[in-house]
């Protein structure tokens, strides 16, 4: 957004709570690797370079990568600079910082969709003998105690930090609720690869059929794999990573309770990508690149084992510690305008907020479904500035994308 | 990506628009969504005892069915009773069952897929020594429960499968058979 300001000549400042990717630097784990190919993270006029475009960034790659972003484009940003609140003027916004106040016309607020962790409400009932963390907190399998560890979540992080602690010597227990299994290369093509070439990627927000639910998708069972394998349930149960359902609760006296879905949550899971394989096979031969490729495959069902554990005695020493992988949530405590909807997400139409002059980034599914990539963020900077721009010089007074 | 088809409307006898509609109404209105369904019941004689259900509320105010639905329990002759009903854990089945074939069609008629038959059968297993008292480690519910559907109908087998997944991921049923509950019970 910054460089698309620039390009627009509208002055403007970027607000930084901490160093630049700040929270790629201390909100991550230590072997966390991008999700997405190098070749992908194409910004404005910034692309990969570098010989291994099949590859993920590993976590100090990625910092140098958006570090280096902000200096080629000299965004003018201000470090350690935490916005406090921001509240509605009538020249339009007031923002306090625990360093100096600004105030502007228009704001657009891109301060990520993962904030905070969200645990469920039980997990003040695990016995305290227990040490819980949560993905942010999590940095490697060094910081557990010997033993057995729950893992709670069986998307993205979950998956890839269940695969580490197993391979630590720690047994791990995963547990698995509603989740998108995906493979990570098919047909010799990387799934984002896929899913970029055939137009998925780019499905605008006001193309989709229900665009709640299509922000409420879990995010794809995709890692960073080095050796670009896939991560699915199947991979971690191969190496003696145990299933368990969701946990649906846990007792007074500190008993894990799982729910007896996890079948048909791996079944919807195995339905919805043969569907998106289905859909790649039919879009590669439409357009004729059925050539070269390999043939079209499906992966084998998610192995569930007959009769999976119902509950699990958190007190009974078995388990060490828990991770919860359950989803993040956006942190907007410091936002004073009342744009909120009951869920605490932001009212937006396709990035426009429902205030005047104001604007949100990085949100799930903001403008097409790419918008949370570092991919998306261009498209959705060219078209917001735009907005902004003409929100500016008064030709648009209302919110419409 | 976009698939189109040009069937002619399936129709099952789920009018998805108006659930349609009332999901969009009562997402503006959730205390509307607030639903209380009930049940009375009264001991006959042995383990025989006659339900009742009527009224429930919803939408804000109290509800009636049409008419009153009765339902008799009672235990087989096998426990030396009467086999005057069906067995309380027969009725779960019967609940789970119906639950995700109503689930089943309303799906189907939302994804435009024309059912023919539907027939399910379920099944659960129970080790009748917790009942009993027998053995402590043995739970009083079903260890597991089987539900197997024949579907015929204007769609391929994954699609098929697909409606039977999605049913069971929307069914209340199947929550509370596989999802833990508070249960209150008090005497007046």
């Amino acid at each position: 957004m910054s460089r698309c300001l620039t390009e627009r000549s509208i002055d403007h400042v970027v607000l930084e709570r901490g160093e630049v990717a700040n929270s790629w630097r201390t909100e991550r784990w230590d072997s966390l690797r991008l999700l997405t190919p190098n070749w992908q993270s194409r910004l404005p006029g910034f692309t990969y370079q570098g010989d291994d475009p099949d590859g993920y960034r590993t976590l100090p790659e990625v910092i140098d990568f958006i570090a280096g972003y902000a200096k080629t484009i000299a965004a003018p940003v201000r470090t350690h600079t935490a916005v406090t609140s921001v509240r509605s003027t009538e020249a339009g916004y007031l923002v306090r910082t625990d360093q100096d106040d600004w105030s502007c016309r228009t704001l657009v607020i891109a301060s990520g969709a993962c904030n905070i962790a969200e645990i469920p409400a039980f997990a003040a009932r695990v016995p305290s003998s227990v040490t819980q963390l949560t993905g942010q907190q999590y940095r490697n399998p060094g910081q557990l105690a010997d033993g057995g560890v729950l893992v709670v979540g069986a998307s993205s992080s979950g998956t890839q930090i269940a695969h580490e602690i197993q391979r630590s010597g720690r047994p791990v227990t995963l547990s698995v609720g509603e989740h998108i299994r995906a493979p990570r290369v098919y047909r010799g093509k990387d799934l984002e690869w896929w899913m970029d070439a055939a137009g998925v990627l780019d499905e605008r927000y006001d193309q989709v059929d229900d665009i709640g639910r299509a922000r409420r998708v879990p995010s794809l069972q995709l890692a960073g794999t080095p050796d670009r394998t896939t991560l699915d349930l199947n991979a971690l149960t191969s190496i003696g990573v145990k299933l368990v359902g969701r946990v649906a609760g846990i007792t007074e006296d500190g008993k894990a309770q799982f729910a007896g879905s996890l079948r048909n949550m791996c079944a919807l899971s195995d339905l919805k990508m043969r569907r998106l394989l289905d859909a790649f096979d039919e879009w590669a031969r439409a357009n004729g690149i059925d050539d070269g490729n390999e043939p079209p495959h499906r992966l084998p069902p998610t192995r569930v084992e007959d009769s999976p554990p119902l509950g699990l005695d958190l007190a009974g020493g078995g388990i060490k510690s828990i991770v919860w992988a359950t989803g993040y949530r956006p942190d907007y405590s410091w936002l004073e305008v009342p744009v909120l909807d009951r869920k605490g997400l932001i009212r937006h139409d396709g990035g426009v907020v429902d205030a005047p002059g104001l604007y949100l980034m990085g949100a799930v599914f903001l403008r097409r479904r790419k918008s949370t990539l570092i991919d998306g963020a261009g498209d959705d900077a060219r078209e917001l500035s735009a907005h902004l721009a003409s929100y500016l010089d008064g030709s648009v007074a209302r919110m419409t994308a | 990506m976009a698939t189109t088809t040009d069937k002619t409307p399936a129709k099952n006898g789920v009018n998805t628009e108006a659930l349609i509609a009332a999901r969009e109404a009562l997402a503006k209105a959730p205390q509307a969504a607030q639903f209380k369904w009930r049940a009375t019941n009264e001991w006959k004689n042995g383990t025989f005892s006659h339900s009742t259900v009527e009224g429930y509320f919803g939408l804000g105010q109290e509800q009636r069915h049409k008419k009153a639905f009765t339902f008799d329990a009672d235990h087989p002759e096998v426990f030396a009773a009467e086999d005057r009903g069906i067995t309380p854990v027969e009725y779960v089945l019967v609940g789970l069952a119906s639950c995700l074939t109503a689930g089943i069609a309303a799906v189907a008629q939302h994804r435009n897929i024309q059912l023919r038959s539907v027939k399910a059968t379920i099944e659960g297993d129970m080790d009748i020594q917790g009942i009993l008292g027998i053995d402590s480690d043995v739970r009083n519910g079903y260890n597991g429960i089987r539900v197997s559907y024949d579907i015929d109908a204007d769609a391929k087998r994954e699609d098929i499968e697909a409606l039977v997944a999605q049913s069971q991921k929307r069914s209340a049923v199947y929550d509370i058979v596989t999802n833990p509950t508070n249960v209150t019970v008090v005497v007046n």
